[in-house]
């Protein structure tokens, strides 16, 4: 006992590079895992994968399932699920298209009470969950029912379309290009910002690091600091090469990382963020800290619920139509994005990034397996099959720590 | 080897002697909770157990009954003349020793019938033979004197008929040796009696008990011997037949121990009366008409350190997490006074807005985050003292984390240390920075030095009385009475919802305390 207090309480300012590697295995897997799977894909299609229209694809593809799981990631941490997103988004598709296409009302106000009314359903579901306690699954079973429903019913079993422009370019348009024509087929304004995202990033990070230096508590061999920092620089710039060589930086791209910087922000710098691990990891211990649980709990719901809305309206848009069919298992992928992204189900851990890299792990999966002509058949099996993996590897080197 | 010896029959021990238990040793991370305690009963006898919160009862059950098997503690239990190496609770059952449980353990959506056969059904080829076990639950019950039908939910019955149940499912087994864990702690006087009635009539019948209970009275009326514990070492063996056994003797061993030098000295400043409470009334938090908490007055003065003592399940924690925020109860009625004026206390965000901090018995369930870091944990409950905004400022976090670290001797790698993998103590030390950080000027604590070792301890204590010297009002609550005499100003006794006694502790000692719990029996 006493000789393990003193283990304990050695500095351990110079650790080494596979104890550090070691103990942050499942943030770089992650990340390493996802290089590997486009890099294997790459490879399978013969560069088809990182093909700029293919990219652009991939990001349009996944847009919703990411703003979803930004929502999702926040459940699962406070210790819930939401099972009803799927249902949520269609119906939220639904009735932007008979609002807009059926009664003709314009697109602005038909968004803003779709953001509202996404909202609402969410704070109903909430309301069940944080307030009466009945387990969210049950709750959110029931919602995925009724809002699948619904869905139906207000479609009248048909697909309802097409949408206006302006509100198709939410999703499928491109940030136009101030210099047009400056280099040929070359969206400069679009590689600009991204090289200004390429640079913010790296102050903030390299702040970030400065900040702990000042404090004594930095933990990260410099050497991992300078590879990540090369690794996300050389990924952005490539990554908007690429896109401006296309059409440019897509619309929903931007709504979609201003979304992730902010949720990242709010989880890892905010009170309330913080609120919420702390009842995801013992919710006793948080209401006896004074956090009101249930308000909280009743709040990240509301969240999905918003979140879940305007996922719907950017499917829609994409799509130019609402379907009945709309959203149907969306719930399955954004669920599996936050696990594969390192959540646990018992809550109180997960990152917003995780949710983020965990959504494209299973894009791109998506995406390489279908350019590959692998059935769709096939792709669930892999699909489930990566997903267990993911989750046992986890719990695997939990174990062993 | 060990199979011979296991084989050997033993006969040193007396003919009429069923258990002998020699030498039990058990050791807890940081604790000795048993230090070679001996313990004989004979066959056909009622032999009460008696000692102090901690002195060891529980644990030594847990020992006898498997629940620590055998490995887990050194020294030897014989039972019938074989040597047992007891590996679960299954295995002790089957020789014959049953244990009933403080916190009944009957399933309470199942039948009575259903509860008594649990895991033992009547059966063939795994289908359940309900009319054989319907017929046998039938005599179970009649033996035990209680007249329900056995298709009867346990959730339907009161508490005292549910501890019947337990008693015919130990029958149900064929026990030779019965343990009753404080079996009358939550029974009314009547059900009370009736249980030890019970327990005479099987002594008639051969059936031997080991009856752990806080209270004398009733072990004085049936009790043939008695061991007592105190800090985990037999002290004393009764012989209620031979010699004349009367409460103040039992007490006397169970609290005869000396007082070292184990509580910081300091000399108490005590102000005016800062914090009062008065006729505080709470009901059971499911039970809508019972009273846990009847009436209680109670005050706090600028810099003193007042404690509560009381045994077990006598009120205090729902006492004082009722005053925190309601975090206990319902039906809540009374009045909280600060500086004389009085004070909402509705909400625990109230509460803690108000200057009160109450610090958790129970520290792993209701006091940390374990999965977080220490600083996560520290800044928790004033998340605003660290934030702009709802913006966390980290470097203002880690100062702050730092700080406590440094002033509470948090034992640690770093603050970013999880919270699970410290030692009790220091555990302790982070739920305490914890509420310091909220900077209240009312700490109630919750057995603040359970599960702690004795260096730990000593830390806490000087702690607590640096802050009585900052002026701030302390609330002590533990089931320790030596602790409560060492480091407080003031005593409160406690029993069964009431405050049955207070005393300056210059004139408190242990018997005292216990002769007022006793008392609140008697009347």
């Amino acid at each position: 006992m006493a000789q393990q207090t003193l283990a304990s309480e050695e500095p351990r300012q110079h650790r080494s590079l596979a104890s550090f590697v070691k103990s942050n295995i499942r943030e770089y897997g992650m990340l390493l895992s996802l290089i590997l799977i486009m890099v294997f894909f790459q490879f399978m299609t013969g560069g088809t994968l990182l093909k700029p229209l293919n990219l652009t694809n991939l990001i349009l593809q996944n847009s919703y399932i990411v703003i979803m799981a930004l929502g999702m990631m926040l459940i699962i941490v406070a210790g819930h699920i939401d099972l009803s997103v799927g249902s949520v988004c269609g119906f939220i598709g639904a009735v932007a298209a008979v609002l807009i296409v059926q009664y003709h009302i314009h697109w602005i106000p038909v968004t803003v009470f779709c953001l509202a009314l996404g909202a609402g359903i969410g704070a109903m579901q909430g309301y069940f969950v944080a307030f009466w306690k009945i387990p969210a699954f049950i709750v959110t079973l029931a919602g995925m029912l009724v809002f699948k429903g619904l869905a139906l019913y207000i479609l009248k079993g048909q697909s309802v379309g097409p949408f206006p422009v302006p509100f198709q370019r939410m999703s499928s348009g491109f940030l136009p290009d101030a210099a047009a024509g400056l280099i040929e087929a070359f969206n400069t304004t679009s590689f600009v910002i991204g090289l200004a995202v390429t640079v913010l990033v790296i102050y903030f990070n390299v702040n970030e690091r400065r900040g702990q230096q000042e404090h004594g508590l930095v933990e990260e061999p410099f050497i991992f600091f300078l590879g990540r920092n090369i690794l996300v620089a050389a990924g952005f710039i490539l990554f908007s090469y690429l896109m401006a060589s296309y059409k440019g930086l897509p619309n929903v791209l931007i709504v979609m990382f201003a979304l992730i910087v902010l949720y990242a922000f709010v989880t890892s710098s905010m009170t309330i963020g913080r609120r919420i691990y702390a009842l995801g990891g013992n919710e006793k211990a948080a209401r006896l800290s004074g956090i009101k649980t249930h308000r909280l709990t009743f709040y990240t719901f509301t969240n999905m619920g918003l979140l879940a809305g305007l996922a719907g309206l950017i499917f829609a848009a994409r799509l130019n139509t609402a379907t009945p069919k709309a959203g149907l298992g969306f719930e399955l992928d954004v669920i599996a994005a936050c696990f594969i992204g390192g959540a646990s189900a018992s809550g109180g851990v997960g990152k917003v990034v995780g949710a983020v890299i965990g959504a494209f792990v299973m894009g791109v999966m998506n995406n390489g397996m279908s350019i590959l002509g692998v059935g769709i058949d096939l792709q669930q099996v892999i699909k489930g099959l990566v997903l267990l993996a993911a989750v046992f590897l986890d719990v695997y080197y939990k174990n062993k720590a | 080897m060990t199979l011979a010896m296991t084989q050997e029959p033993v006969r040193e021990t007396g003919p009429d002697t069923i258990l002998e238990m020699r030498g039990i040793t058990k050791t807890f991370p940081g604790v000795n909770a048993l230090d070679n305690v001996n313990l004989a009963v004979r066959a056909g006898e009622i032999h009460a157990v008696v000692g102090e919160n901690g002195a060891g009862k529980s644990t030594l059950m847990k020992v006898l009954s498997g629940v620590y098997p055998h490995g887990d503690y050194s020294g030897e239990i014989y039972f019938l003349g074989t040597e047992c190496k007891f590996r679960d609770i299954a295995d002790s059952e089957k020789a014959g020793i049953v244990i009933i449980h403080q916190e009944l353990a009957l399933v309470p959506l199942l039948s009575i019938a259903e509860n008594i056969f649990l895991g033992n059904e009547p059966a063939k080829n795994g289908i359940i033979d309900w009319h054989a076990s319907f017929s046998r639950t039938r005599a179970l019950l009649k033996k035990v004197g209680l007249k329900e039908s056995p298709n009867t939910l346990i959730t339907d019955l009161g508490v005292g008929k549910q501890q019947l149940v337990e008693i015919a499912k130990a029958l149900s087994k064929e026990v030779k040796l019965l343990i009753l864990d404080e079996p009358t702690a939550s029974l009314n006087e009547s059900d009370s009696d009736a249980l030890l009635a019970l327990l005479k009539e099987f002594r008639a019948q051969g059936i031997s008990s080991i009856l752990i209970s806080h209270k004398l009275n009733e072990i004085l009326k049936v009790a043939d011997s008695i061991t007592i514990l105190r800090d985990g070492a037999t002290v004393d063996n009764l012989d209620c037949h031979a010699q004349k056994v009367d409460e103040d003797r039992i007490i006397r061993s169970m609290v005869g121990r000396e007082l070292a030098d184990r509580y910081p000295k300091r000399t108490p400043r005590i102000g005016d009366p800062i914090f009062e409470v008065k006729n505080w009334v709470v009901y059971h938090k499911e039970h809508a008409d019972r009273q846990m908490i009847k009436g209680i007055d109670l005050n706090v003065r600028k810099g003193e350190i007042v404690g509560i003592a009381g045994l077990m399940g006598s009120g205090r924690t729902e006492l004082a997490m009722s005053i925190f925020g309601r975090s206990y109860g319902q039906k809540i009625s009374g009045q909280v006074k600060l500086h004389g004026k009085e004070i909402d206390v509705s909400t625990i965000d109230k509460a803690m807005r108000a200057g009160i901090a109450y610090v958790t018995e129970d520290r792993k369930n209701y006091g940390l985050v374990l999965i977080d870091d220490i600083m996560h944990n520290v800044t928790l409950a004033n998340l605003p003292g660290v934030s702009r905004n709802g913006v966390i400022d980290d470097g203002k976090e880690q100062t702050v984390a730092h700080k406590y670290r440094r002033d509470l001797n948090i034992r640690c790698s770093s603050v970013f240390q999880q919270a699970v993998n410290l030692s009790g103590g220091n555990q302790q030390k982070v739920v305490l920075s914890k509420w310091l950080f909220t900077g209240p000027e009312i700490l109630i604590l919750d057995e603040p030095t359970r599960g702690i070792d004795v260096g730990a301890k000593y830390e806490i204590y000087t702690i607590i009385a640096r802050l009585a010297e900052e002026g701030k009002g302390i609330i002590v609550i533990s089931s320790e009475m030596p602790e409560l005499l060492g480091i407080s100003d003031r005593i409160y006794v406690m029993n069964e919802g009431r405050m049955v006694g207070e005393m300056p502790t210059k004139e408190a000692s242990q018997e005292k305390i216990m002769r007022a719990i006793m008392r609140s029996w008697d009347k």
